[in-house]
């Protein structure tokens, strides 16, 4: 086992000759006796969409501060766009979770994306200002947020304020987007935007896409893989695989229905478990 | 009270020595304030700036007692004071009552000590309301020294600062260093709360740290504008206060509060009713 485990963590490829983004092996990620998840082996290819789902506490959060290098793993190894988290963020996207900026922030959408673009970097940055404007303006106009770019961020309502996230998540071109539960608190119609917004550039320019979020049916079209993550447990394959009655009752543990309703999943069951946050989106036993 | 409108006194006193000296102090001073301002507001660090003033002034009032200079006490108070401050997560929810703790049990201290200290009362008040009058050379020599250092570091760090405090979450997940600049942030704030002390006095530093940089927020979202804004706010403020209280000799301190004060209310208007016009 050990010696297989070693033999994985040398850049594995594709049949194509593509090697992985994200790749993750025997990583076992444990608080004192509390194991969120262990021997997970997971390979993300360029271009690949992955759904994180899971209850809440199962570790999904957890998982993007390993991958960004804020969290170390108990065990096993993980590696990120080809090096040790924390050392590749540059080419690391990140978008956090939907929360309302503080309205008197003096700061502006241009602001925020301009950040996403050189804010690590040391200095004043005078430098180079065109160029960075230029920048911006495009990653503006490509998440459709030129109207507002200019208004404070915290004055702009939540799906104004992700397409800011997105854009500014994206505008150093990532290989990898990692995205925690970016639609959460929006409406349909922004939650079909935003997410087609990210849909958009994993096509164009092969980035690979982490999204954790509770609720899968938003973005269930574009997913390739889900990584089902439950007290511990987890599986990874396709949605057909994975969110079916049979696997979802052995993750949980117990008896969980899951029902297919024009074109999307509904899972009943282990109710509080699942989704503590939006009980709405299940129906109850 | 016709002293307040004196200006053939005003204009007198403004050829001396100690007062233009008095005067460049409060330009170096608004600089600073006006700079660090804008990351102070966004970074909702109003109260630990007062506990770091507050602190500031127990140095002083211990220097005094010790019969060392109350600059270097001052600077020593705050300079401490911020580091533990720093050390303290502002997203801890106990964040502002251990402010309240450490500043309250700092300033009973103070005022032991300026109790005990038998020399002249009027360096005692000094420390709370502000001596800007009392520059000498070695003072002018501090501050500018202390005003050089910290636009050096804020050079260096500005940009990862100003990610760090506008959005946290997504600057950690970059790499920036958000603990490391925390730290050197509330150092910053604290030489230059501590010079603001002896100007100002403990009691008003938040007159220029704060409300110019309030002010300007008011009325820009522009991190650039809103610094330049606060640099101008927080220049008048001092210049004004000094200028304004020379005739009748009172305080500085009265006056540069009533001045920014007096901007911000302007600029809060200007923001009301731009909103109510956008509506």
């Amino acid at each position: 086992m050990t010696v297989d485990r070693s033999a994985r963590t040398a850049a594995p490829s594709t049949p194509d000759g593509a090697a992985s983004v994200v790749s993750m092996s025997g990583a076992r990620l444990s608080y004192g006796d509390r194991v969120l998840w262990d021997g997970l082996d997971l390979e993300v290819w360029p271009g690949e969409f992955i759904a994180v789902l899971g209850p809440n506490g199962s570790g999904k959060t957890s998982l993007m501060r390993v991958l960004l290098g804020l969290q170390k793993l108990s065990s096993g190894t993980v590696r990120v766009a080809g090096a040790a988290p924390g050392k590749g963020n540059r080419r690391i996207g990140y978008i956090p979770q939907q929360r309302a900026l503080d309205p008197t922030l003096a700061l502006r959408g241009r602001d925020l994306i301009g950040l996403g673009l050189d804010g690590h970097r040391w200095g004043i940055g005078f430098a180079g200002r065109g160029e960075r404007a230029r920048k911006v303006d495009q990653a503006l106009a490509e998440v459709g947020a030129t109207a507002f770019g200019d208004r404070p961020v915290g004055l702009l309502s939540g799906g104004e304020q992700q397409r800011l996230r997105v854009a500014q998540a994206l505008v150093n071109d990532p290989r990898v987007l990692l995205c925690d539960e970016p639609l959460l608190s929006l409406d349909l119609a922004h939650q079909a935007a935003v997410s087609n917004l990210i849909d958009a550039r994993r096509r164009s320019a092969g980035t690979a896409v982490l999204f954790v979020t509770h609720e899968i049916n938003p973005i269930l079209p574009l997913v390739d893989r889900v990584l089902y993550l439950v007290d511990g447990r987890f599986r990874v394959g396709s949605p057909e695989e994975v969110m079916t009655s049979r696997t979802l009752t052995e993750l949980y543990g117990t008896k969980v229905e899951v029902v297919r309703v024009g074109g999307q999943i509904h899972v009943i069951g282990a109710h509080s478990d699942l989704c503590e946050d939006t009980p709405h989106h299940h129906a109850e036993l | 009270m016709d002293k307040f409108f004196d200006f053939e006194l005003t204009a007198q006193l403004l050829r001396l020595d100690f007062v233009v000296a008095a005067l460049f102090a409060a330009l170096v001073l608004g600089l600073l304030a006006g700079v660090l301002g804008p990351l102070i507001v966004s970074r909702n660090m109003a109260f630990s700036v007062h506990g770091t003033s507050e602190l500031a002034l127990t140095g002083g009032a211990a220097a005094l007692l010790l019969g060392w200079d109350t600059g270097g006490g001052a600077l020593a108070g705050a300079i401490v004071a911020a580091l533990v401050l720093g050390l303290l997560s502002r997203r801890s929810s106990d964040y502002d009552s251990v402010i309240g703790v450490v500043l309250a049990f700092g300033l009973g201290l103070g005022v032991l000590m300026l109790w005990l200290y038998k020399g002249r009362s009027s360096n005692k008040f000094g420390l709370l309301t502000g001596q800007i009058v009392g520059q000498d050379f070695a003072s002018l020599a501090l501050l500018i020294g202390c005003a050089v250092g910290v636009f050096a570091v804020l050079a260096v760090i500005y940009r990862p600062l100003l990610f760090a405090s506008v959005d946290p979450a997504v600057a950690q997940a970059r790499g920036v260093p958000t603990t490391m600049l925390a730290l050197v942030f509330a150092v910053l704030v604290g030489v230059a709360t501590a010079l603001g002390v002896r100007t100002v006095g403990s009691l008003l530093v938040l007159a220029l740290m704060v409300t110019p940089a309030a002010a300007a927020c008011r009325v820009t979202a522009s991190p650039l504008r809103a610094t330049l804004l606060s640099v101008l706010f927080a220049v008048v403020s001092a210049v004004g206060g000094i200028v304004l209280s020379l005739a009748p000799g009172a305080p500085v301190s009265a006056f540069v509060t009533a001045i920014s004060f007096l901007i911000y209310l302007v600029c809060w208007g200007i923001s009301r009713s731009r909103r109510q016009l956008t509506q």
